[in-house]
This record gives C-alpha cells, structure tokens and sequence, in this order.
C-alpha cells in the first residue's frame, strides 16, 4: 500500500504523533476513527514501523490479529490502516522539540528544520536498550560489544555478522531471539548468562530460541571481565550469590570474540524529560491516566515510552486509548476524567496507568517483581478492605499481568486510591 | 608510496607530535608525521584527563615545570585558533589536614617563582561559598585562575587538521619497524612505506625508549604508570565548577574531581605501575579506589553514578622529569617521558623543539609574514548542530540538508557532521565518536552505531565489513561467507 501523497508535511494538524511504530500508527488510526481531520505520524527511520522492522522472527499478532505473524508483517498491517485512514506519515524526520503549546520542531532532509502546529501530542518513541555501560563490567574496551538490539540490526537489516563465536549477557527476549537467529546463521553461541535466579525473557522463547538449540543458559551469573585490545577475545564470568556479588573464586573464563548484552529496556524519555512530565520511577516513563493523558493537557503517550511491554498486541491496544484521546481533545470533545489513584502494593513494581474511573472499563497493566506460583492479585484500600481477588496460576517479573478492571467490580467502593497487590496463595 | 625527502619525521601523533607538526607546519619545512593507529590521539592522549593545569603545579626547578607555565598561557589562543573548545574553570588544591598545609604552601611558593598569576590562599569560608558540595573536612585551598579544561581528543584533531592543510603529511597506521641513519638520512620503515629524512623526533609516547633504541640513540629505563578515569553521570553536572585536586603525593598529583569541557563530572586517574604499556583495562580495585578518594574530596559521588570508564598509560623516564633534547645519534632528536603536565606542556614542547632543529640547523623560515613562525589562519570552526540556535539549525539545513538527518539521537549528531569527521581525518567508528560525540550518550552507540558504519562505508568506498572501531584488528561485522564454513 502506497500513499497518495508522501512526505506531506502540513503547518497545522490536530494531532502529531512522535515515532512511527506500531505505538504511534495505532495511535494515528485511533485519533483519525476519534474524529481528527488531519493527524501526523513523525518516524525518524527511512520507513515506519519501528523495531518491528528488524524483528524478522514470528509470534506478534495472536491477540490482535489472532494469527502468527512477523514483525514486518506486523507493521505492514498497521502501517496500511494508518495510510488508508489518511494519516500523513512523515519518514527520516526526526522531532527535536515539542513544546507544551504543541509546537513540534521537526529536522528531515526532506523539509529541513520546521515547526509544526499541533492541537493534541501523543509521544510514541518506544524503548532503548540498556547498555553494559549501566551495569559496568571492568576491563578492556575491545570491538565487539553489542547491544543485542543493535546485533539485531546489523543482522537482519544491514546483512552482516556481529562475529563468530558469541556470548550473551542478560536473558531479556532480543538476547534470546539473537541466540537462535545467529545460531541459525551458523555463529555458534556459547552461552546466555543471566544476573538473576531466573530468566528475564518470555518463558516461550527460552524454549523455543534456547532449549531447541541447546544453548546452555547460566542462572545467578554474570560477566565480571572483558578481555581483548582490539577485539574482544574473552569474557571472564563468575556465578554469584543471593545478594547478586560474584564469587570470584569460582570464575571461569570463556573465549568469545562478540559479547551481546540484552539487559532490558528503558523508556525513550528524552523528550518527556524536556517536557518535564511528571515520570514513574519504577517505569521511567511518564505518569498516565486513563485516557494515557501524560501530566500536561493534551499530552498523551503509549507504548513502550511509557512501560516496557511484553508484546506489542498490547501496545497496539494501549495506542488506541491513546490515540482516542488524544483525537477527542484534539476536537474539544470532553475528556473523561479518573477518580481513583491505583498504587503498586506488594510483589508490584508498577501499575499503568496510574489512575481509573469507577464508571469505566480499563485494562490495568501491571509487573510483579518476583516470580509466584499459585497466588491472587487483589485490589484493596489504604485502611485493607479487599474490593477485588483474583488467582493467578502464576507470574513473572518477564511477563506483564493484565487487570480488567470494570465499573462492576468496584461497586462499593468509595474510596480515592485503590492499592493493587500479588500475595502468596 | 612517494618517497620525497622530508625535514623532519615526527614519531608519534599523541598531542605532543601533533603540536610540533602543528608548529613546523608554520615553517616551510617539510614534515611527515607518523601515527601507529588509526588516528591521531588515540594512545595516551585520549586517555587524558583534559585539564589544561595552572603553572604552578610542577616545581620550577624541573623542565616540565618550566613548560607548564609556558604551555599554559598558549593554549588559549591555539584553541582560537583551531576552532575548539577551551574554559578557565579555574582549580582549588585541597587540603583537608594540618599536615597538608605545607604543600599548600609550597604550590603558592612556586605560584610566585614563576610568575603565575591569581594564585591565593582561600579559607573555609571561601571554599563553603564557592564550592558548596567540597567536603566540609577541607580546611584550606589554593585557587588558581590559571587552570583551565579542553577535550585532549579535540586538541589532537585540531592540531594535526591544521598541520595538514598548511603542508604537513599525516600519515596514520605507519607504526615504525625499522629505522637506519644512511650516512646522511633517516630511513624510516613503515607499513605504509618508506621515509626519509633530516631529523628525526621520537615523540613515541610508551614506545619511545624502544624507538630510541631501534635507532640507536641511546638506551634508557622507561617505566608505565596506568591511569583509570571515571565519567560520571550528566546530572551530576555542576556539582564541582573548578578542577578539585587532593595535596600531592610524591609520585602524583592524586584523584582529581574534573568538571570536563563537556560539563560532566569526571573522577581520576589512578597511578599504577605496569609492566604492559598497553594494558588499558579498568579493574574493579581501581574504581573503587577512585570513587574513595574522589568521595573524600567531594562526598556526593558514589560508584552507581559512573556511566563510562576508560584508562590510559602514561611513560616515565626515570628522574621523572621530561626527556626533551639531542641524543647520541645525528638527527634524533627525544621527546619523551611525556607524563603530566604534557598537555598542558604541549605547545611549549613544540616551540622549544623547533628551536632545537633551528639550532641544528634546519631552516625554519616562515611560510609567509613578518619572519616570525606566526599563527595560521584558523581552521573553520566544526559545526556541532546540537549546539546550535534553532534559527543556526535552520540555516545549517537550507544550506546542506544533511544537517537536517539526525544520526546519533542521544547527542544530536547529523551525517552532515558525521561527514565532516571523516574528511577531517576520522576512519574509524572511534575517529568519529570522539570528533562529533556520536555514541557518547545514554544509549552509548546502540542506535548510531550501524548508521555510523553504514556513513563510513559509503564515504570511504568501502563494505561494512571494512570499517573498524579504532583500525588494527578492532573489526566491526563480518559477512556470511566469513562465519560460514564452506
């Protein structure tokens, strides 16, 4: 599907969009169905779709779709509803600025450096990876040392190997799928070495990129030492103990000559920051209500720039709250407003949004901090009333827990913030 | 390769080499300048600390205590000059102990032995106003105005840009392997080819003794003291203004909390004996004795602010003083055991080098003017469009849109700079980083590492799998039929 007029860049638009990936297409359709005439979808990459580009790999689309699909795949289908909703969709430009009045300053080769009128702003710029520069590891500072993201991309987009023989640091989900994908490459992977007692990645693709391709997979372990002037040659790592310090005596050495580390994402908030929106400390992303309104009016966000998500099904649902929004404010329609702050209890990192409405439904997304077998998430108040219990068969900080809130569940309640919590069952 | 006969061969190109073939490069002397690695700056120099120290630090009595005072006082101008960025932060020496007071003392004294300018005793009172995040252990401090912070990576590019557009052939990846006087020439062996030449200056930086030795200049004890650094996290920025140095030590000036030309906090260098002059590696007891001692000065620092770290070597002759001078063989001249203050010495090196080979009777007439070796016009300012005014930034992009394609996000870095870097000299992913800050931010080269590659490449005329980090073996990708085995 091509569009009829790309590259358009209007001076005006009801709703501006920064980032073109599944967050900020969804978010388009979303603002177009909610009435917004003219909506802007800003992508700083030479197509939209975003990370989905370079996730060549199978598994997105089982909710939405209800059928496996690829990443591109994926981004095909949301980018052709956004095209054929007439959403202009603006590539290799890059937003610099957006100022609380919704004046984006916008820099592309195509238009140079402009500035956009908007009367609503949803932020969609997803994730960046964390690096091994957050966790430092001492010694050398060879070539070779990747973000599993970046291995991702040198793979699948430019065509080339990060090397031959690699090691993976962290067990987040991209290091997992690097694992198979180089695998099948014919790189051969000696190991996956995570921090913690238990896999930071979706319980499927331990299986499915790890277990089916016997690549050992070292719990409670990390990497201590970087070795290799030039390129890196081994790494030094050692197992460690329940307060996650290295047992030095017990390391061992492990020739490699690529190191890729998958140790989570965090939110892109570069701009949320410029805005200073207020920010969740436990997501890094930007506080959010219902309607994903961020703490300035007409600000909305979505996606991985608010949490970390799981799969981008979920994204795509958050995008269409976001986008709704944003396009109903956009037209001066009324923007319903929350009565009840939800607050992470125990075993709860966080929860978003942050606020609800009794007489609304929601979905409440939320991440435990250990792992539960048989337990119950359950919503109670300050003072420990239970409004709601519900049994889990089990949780995992990797996997994100979905609470449908609805206006039945909360009736009787009359308090204004509501506590959410998974305990032991 | 062209085997022209050159005045002077620099062997080298750390800050010292490049300030020498910056000031030859005002003379009509021909000169070649010969670099082991990829680029220039890229062995102990961009290790450095930056910091641009007072003139009162090293004892007048020492050559490097001479220079340093000289040193001082041209960087200014030359940072003008070669169109990069230079602040007089100014520096406190802290004393923190009754029984440190006498260095306090004595830095004062050599303050006024060589005229340096603005040095004074400050009390607590002082220290409290000006520097609120100081230990309230410190007791007293000399403040000098004098002291002043670069980025040592930029001074190294300027230099040896400037060197190059008035004549001067920079040659990098030429490690020397063998070097013979003729009877009448140097003839100077290199994997890029042969060199000859008048005079030779051994500016080897850790490889000078063995260089010195090669040519039979004469034999000397060379020994490494590594050095760690620690960035710390950009909002820490402002946490000192001025460069807070411990009382010295017999063999260092101590664990320095550095306000670095980027506006972040910077904590080090350690100073540890090593056998292996390329042992960069940071350890874990170094940090940790960094962070201590940096805490002792200022104890808001912690260990989970450090973002980044790296460690250079620095030479040592023995006498611990530097090595500038002729030697037993004709031509060959030493300058070496660079240690601190060798940047800040750096460009009075250079001008008392060339006075040496004039004394030795090279002719050093100007290029052009008045008969004295006079500034070169300077060197068009590098355009940074994060810098930059929004109206600049419009300017910038009519005019050439590849100011408008955003390469690096975290810094702001466009491919119109990324192009300008490598036609400055930058062939590696380093060259680039270190020349336009692209992967120096929070993602640290997750997302403009490909895009810089890619960049490379096409510049260069090269595949992917060509480009390299900091050249040598630092090889980036590899294609299929690399890994495959066929």
């Amino acid at each position: 599907m091509i569009s009829d007029r790309p590259h358009l860049l209007r001076s005006e638009y009801d709703v501006a969009i920064v980032g073109g990936g599944p967050a900020g297409l969804g978010a388009a359709v979303a603002a177009r169905e909610a009435g917004a005439q003219r909506v802007l979808v800003v992508d700083r990459d030479t197509e939209a779709g975003g990370v989905l580009l370079q996730c060549i790999h199978s598994g997105f689309g089982l909710h939405r779709f209800g059928e496996e699909l690829t990443g591109p795949e994926y981004a095909q289908r949301v980018l052709c509803e956004a095209l054929d909703d007439g959403v202009d969709v603006v590539t290799e430009a890059f937003v610099l600025d957006v100022a609380a009045d919704h004046a984006l300053t916008i820099a592309s080769p195509r238009h140079g450096v402009v500035t956009v009128q908007a009367r609503a702003t949803v932020l969609a710029m997803g994730a960046r990876e964390r690096t091994h520069s957050a966790i430092r590891i001492p010694g050398d500072r060879p070539a070779g040392v990747f973000t599993a993201g970046l291995a991702q991309r040198l793979v699948n987009i430019d065509g080339v190997l990060p090397g031959r023989r690699v090691a993976i640091l962290g067990s987040g989900d991209i290091g997992l799928i690097m694992a198979r994908r180089l695998t099948l490459e014919g790189v051969e992977v000696v190991g996956v070495f995570e921090l913690l007692p238990h896999p930071n990645g979706l319980s499927r693709n331990i299986v499915q990129c790890l277990h089916d391709f016997d690549i050992p997979l070292h719990l409670s372990t990390t990497v201590v030492g970087i070795h290799g002037r030039d390129r890196i040659q081994r790494v030094t790592v050692a197992p460690v103990d329940e307060t996650l310090q290295p047992l030095m005596q017990r390391a061992w050495e492990v020739p490699c000559d690529t190191l890729l580390v998958s140790v989570g994402l965090i939110p892109e908030n570069e701009l949320s920051q410029q805005l200073r929106l207020r920010i969740d400390p436990a997501t890094m992303g930007p506080v959010v209500a219902s309607t994903m309104e961020t703490s300035r009016d007409g600000l909305f966000a979505c996606g991985n720039v608010v949490h970390i998500h799981d799969l981008v099904d979920f994204v795509s649902a958050e995008a269409e709250l976001a986008g709704r929004h944003a396009g109903r404010y956009a037209t001066g329609q009324a923007t319903p407003a929350d009565n009840v702050r939800l607050l992470p209890g125990a075993n709860v990192g966080y929860c978003v949004p942050h606020t609800v409405s009794t007489d609304r439904d929601h979905v409440v997304y939320l991440r435990v901090r250990t792992m539960f077998d048989p337990c119950l998430l359950r919503l109670r108040t300050p003072d420990g009333t239970v409004v709601h219990e519900r049994k889990l068969r089990y949780v995992a900080p990797a996997e994100m827990v979905n609470l449908k809130l609805r206006p039945a569940l909360l009736q009787g309640f009359h308090g204004d913030s509501l506590i959410v919590e998974v305990v032991p069952r | 390769m062209a085997q022209r006969v050159h005045d002077v061969a620099i062997i080298g190109g750390g800050v010292v080499g490049c300030a020498i073939a910056h000031e030859l490069g005002r003379s009509r002397a021909r000169t070649v300048l010969l670099e082991q690695a990829a680029d220039v700056g890229f062995g102990t120099s961009k290790a450095n600390s930056g910091i641009i120290h007072g003139g009162h630090q090293a004892a007048p009595t020492t050559l490097k205590g001479h220079l340093e005072w000289l040193g001082n006082r041209m960087w200014g101008d030359l940072c003008i000059e070669l169109g990069f960025g230079f602040a007089r932060v100014g520096g406190l020496t802290v004393a923190l102990r009754d029984d440190e007071l006498p260095a306090l003392d004595k830095l004062q004294h050599q303050a006024a032995t060589k005229g340096v300018p603005g040095v004074e005793r400050w009390g607590r009172a002082a220290l409290r106003r000006a520097e609120p995040n100081l230990t309230k252990q410190a007791i007293a401090a000399v403040y000098s105005p004098t002291t002043a912070v670069i980025n040592p990576y930029e001074a190294c590019f300027g230099l040896a840009a400037s060197a190059a557009r008035s004549g001067v052939e920079v040659r990098t990846l030429s490690p020397v392997t063998a070097l013979a006087h003729d009877g009448e020439l140097w003839v100077i062996t290199t994997p890029t080819g042969l060199v000859r030449a008048r005079f030779v200056l051994n500016a080897a930086g850790t490889a000078a003794a063995r260089i010195s030795a090669l040519a039979g200049a004469g034999t000397y004890r060379m020994s490494f003291r590594k050095g760690e650094e620690y960035l710390l996290d950009k909002r820490l920025r402002g946490l000192v203004g001025r460069v807070i140095y411990p009382c010295p030590s017999a063999t260092s000036k101590g664990t320095l909390v550095i306000p670095t030309y980027d506006g972040t906090i910077m904590v080090g260098p350690t100073a540890d004996e090593v056998a292996d002059p390329d042992d960069l590696a940071t350890t874990a007891d170094g940090a940790a004795r960094v962070i201590a001692a940096a805490r002792r000065l200022v104890p808001g620092i912690s260990e989970r602010d450090v973002i980044a770290e790296f460690a250079g070597v620095r030479a040592v002759v023995d006498g611990d003083d530097f090595r500038i001078g002729a030697t037993g063989a004709p031509g060959f001249f030493d300058v070496a055991g660079i240690q601190s203050p060798g940047l800040t010495a750096a460009p009075a090196i250079a001008v008392m080098v060339a006075d040496l080979l004039r004394g030795a009777g090279l002719d050093l007439t100007p290029a052009a003017g008045d008969g004295r070796l006079a500034p070169l016009p300077p060197l068009p300012p590098f355009v940074h469009f994060a810098g930059s005014s929004t109206a600049r930034r419009q300017e910038l992009a009519a005019a050439d849109p590849r100011y408008a394609h955003i390469v690096c996000r975290c810094e702001y870095v466009t491919e119109a700079e990324v192009c300008h870097a490598i036609e400055r000299g930058a062939h590696t992913l380093d060259g680039v980083k270190f020349r336009t800050r692209a992967g120096m931010g929070r993602c640290q080269g997750g997302f403009c590492t490909s895009r810089c590659m890619a960049l490379l490449a096409r510049e260069m005329g090269v595949p992917l799998t060509a480009v390299t980090k900091r050249g040598g073996d630092s090889w980036l990708v590899l294609d299929r039929g690399q890994v495959v085995q066929r």
